[in-house]
């Protein structure tokens, strides 16, 4: 299928082919018209069952969203196909005016400056710490240059200052599979601020901490919005509550409410399909 | 000092490496200068083969490397190996000259055997030893090459790469007993008289070759340590205990799994280029699936992602082969199979790993 559209596209007279336009460099992420993320008319099915259906989502740069939902509305999937993990059967998701996501690999939409937290924290376990955020730095990251690497100071600076940040000094030198499950939530925060990316999709950061450590992930997500856009997946309404200026809210694979956070819980469909449960 | 930098915080290595050191001078010293019949003399059987084991050694951090570190368990690199030692025998042949059987100058004896007028192409170049030096590394390293970037870019990973491996080499082993391969069917290539213009029945010559097989064994530990230690050896574990996550952080899985592979494949071909002239034949039985099984066992023994474990490995289990193959032969496969179970399901991380475990509980 993808090398039949691909053909098609070749046939399409009123555009340069494809593979002669340049490839656009992050820096020059285009977002004059105030946007940094489109997704459009998005719809995925796996095996027949519709996990996305038909969703349109724009994210202002520099914004603080949160999406909530109930379990299997969507959320993760939605990150998936802005990282290049899952390809949606239609629609179109650009990053800026110009960046086309979907003719991109994972590497690739991690180099322009999406960084991504996953759901199950996923870190490496037989790294250190400082190894962990090391490897996650924003660098030269293709094979020559990684072989032959050097940290220097300011580098190492830089993971320590985002050590202190997530709290875990202490824990530098030790093996991040020995961490409290909290704990790697921390370091996979950290990891993503070590990319310094542009836009941040947060999977359910917070479960599996404590209360404080829920204020100071909240401190952190809105200290990063502004120069950062950062989109929060999350199901704990207290901690949505502390954080969000809008709220969009995703049902059965597309949008159902868009709003601040009254304005959300007090609409009758979200009451029925999430709050109310 | 580069050396220093590398050993650091690498006990194993510093200790293989002077275990190594040591072995190489004694033996050389009590083969070449005590005399024969003399207690402490080391017979030059027993020099060669240390000196192929020593060729195993290297065989198997080429295949620590990948399975160990980048997780990728190839059941093929006896392949690489073996084309290393295929491109070595090909040189060694050119050296025979017209002391073959039939005193043909241009023609290798199979081939004036099979009434073949001329060389085929593949074979010029390889009476200069330059060309066939390249060509040890070139031959397994392309092969690697175009086998890994199709592989990898698929994305295929886990059991149906091994399998794939093993078809690699089984595929290779089928063609090279052809006759019309042009690479002696299934006698191989064997008769070597001299290599470099040295005979290669004089004792000096197999010392040469030994110490050859030490100081490369040295180097390629010394090059793994070097790319494990550096960034891309730590991208590599990161691939082996969550690829998926390695891709999100902005690193082409593919192009570093690719680039290891097939400098992994170069290892291996060298090591297979200097066991040849030891052995003194090449057949396409090299090529055979199980040997490629038992390079792992090789490493599943030592202790994985070590490096010295490998090595370690290797050498133990083919003393224990040459031991075993001597006594009751037709107990070997049985015995390597045992083996590798009880290492799986009592030492997951080998002879390395259960050593590290005893210290810790001395301290
Ligand atoms: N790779 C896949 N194959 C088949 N079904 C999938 C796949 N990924 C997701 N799904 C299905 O798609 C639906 C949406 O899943 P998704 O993980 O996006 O939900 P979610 O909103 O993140 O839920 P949760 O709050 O539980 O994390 C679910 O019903 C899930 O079972
Ligand atoms: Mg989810």
């Amino acid at each position: 299928m993808k090398q039949l559209d691909q053909v098609r596209d070749t046939f399409n007279r009123d555009q340069v082919w494809r593979f002669l336009q340049p490839r656009p460099k992050p820096n020059e992420l285009d977002l004059s018209h105030g946007a940094i993320l489109y997704l459009e008319s998005i719809s995925v099915s796996f095996d027949g069952f519709k996990a996305i259906d038909d969703l349109n989502l724009y994210i202002d740069a520099g914004e603080l969203r949160c999406i909530i939902g109930p379990n299997g509305a969507g959320k993760t999937t939605m990150m998936d196909i802005i990282t290049g993990k899952t390809r949606p059967d239609t629609g179109s998701a650009y990053f800026g005016q110009r960046i086309d996501l979907l003719q991109m690999t994972e590497p690739e939409i991690a180099q322009l400056g999406i960084g991504r937290k996953f759901q199950k924290p996923t870190v490496f376990e037989h790294h250190s710490v400082f190894e962990n955020l090391e490897l996650a730095m924003d660098s030269d990251k293709r094979v020559w240059p990684t072989l032959f690497a050097k940290l220097s100071d300011e580098q190492r600076s830089r993971i320590e200052e985002v050590m202190e940040i997530i709290g875990l000094q202490k824990q530098s030198s030790q093996l991040s599979g020995s961490l409290s499950h909290g704990q790697k939530q921390w370091l996979e925060i950290g990891m993503l601020l070590m990319q310094n990316p542009l836009l941040l999709l947060v999977d359910e950061p917070v479960a599996g901490m404590t209360h404080q450590e829920m204020d100071r992930t909240a401190e952190l997500l809105t200290s990063l919005a502004g120069r950062h856009s950062v989109v929060v997946v999350e199901h704990d309404m207290d901690f949505v509550r502390s954080i969000a200026r809008k709220v969009t809210v995703l049902h059965q694979g597309s949008v159902l409410a868009e709003g601040s956070m009254d304005e959300v819980q007090n609409d009758p469909r979200v009451i029925e399909v999430y709050l109310g449960e | 000092m580069l050396l220093t930098r590398i050993l650091k915080n690498d006990l194993g290595g510093q200790l293989l490496l002077i275990a190594l050191l040591i072995t190489t001078v004694t033996v050389a010293l009590l083969n070449l200068a005590v005399p024969e019949g003399h207690a402490l003399h080391i017979s030059t059987y027993t020099v060669t083969l240390l000196g192929k084991y020593l060729t195993y050694g290297l065989l198997a951090i080429a295949v620590d490397l990948v399975w160990g570190y980048l997780g990728i368990l190839s059941l093929g690199h006896g392949a690489f190996f073996a084309l290393g030692g295929y491109a070595m025998g090909m040189y060694l042949m050119r050296q025979i000259g017209d002391r073959g059987v039939y005193g043909n100058p241009d023609l290798p004896d199979f081939m004036v055997f099979l009434n073949w007028q001329e060389l085929p192409w593949f074979w010029l170049g390889f009476d200069m030893f330059w060309f066939a030096a390249i060509m040890i590394m070139l031959v397994p390293g392309l092969l690697a090459f175009v086998f890994g970037w199709l592989a990898f870019r698929s994305r295929v990973t886990g059991v149906y790469l091994s399998i794939i491996t093993q078809a690699l080499t089984y595929a290779l082993m089928l063609a090279f007993f052809r006759n019309e391969m042009g690479f002696g069917g299934n006698n191989g290539l064997t008769d070597f008289k001299d290599i470099l213009g040295f005979d290669l029945q004089a004792d000096s010559t197999r010392v040469g070759l030994f110490v050859a097989s030490a100081l490369a064994l040295a180097l390629g530990y010394l090059s793994c340590r070097y790319v494990m230690n550096s960034r891309l050896g730590r991208v590599a574990v990161a691939i082996r205990d969550a690829e998926d996550r390695t891709r999100f952080i902005g690193y082409r899985v593919e192009h570093v799994k690719l680039w290891i592979f097939t400098f992994s494949a170069i290892l291996a071909g060298i090591a297979g280029a200097l066991y040849v002239p030891q052995v003194g034949i090449i057949n396409p039985g090299e090529f055979s699936p199980l040997n490629s099984i038992e390079l792992v066992v090789w490493v599943a023994v030592g202790g994985r992602a070590t490096l010295f474990g490998a090595v370690i490995g290797a050498i133990a289990v083919n003393y224990g082969k040459t031991y075993f193959t001597a006594a009751i032969p037709e107990l070997w496969l049985f015995a390597l199979g045992a083996l590798f179970i009880l290492v799986t399901v009592l030492l997951p991380r080998g002879v390395v790993g259960l050593l590290q475990q005893l210290k810790r509980k001395q301290t």
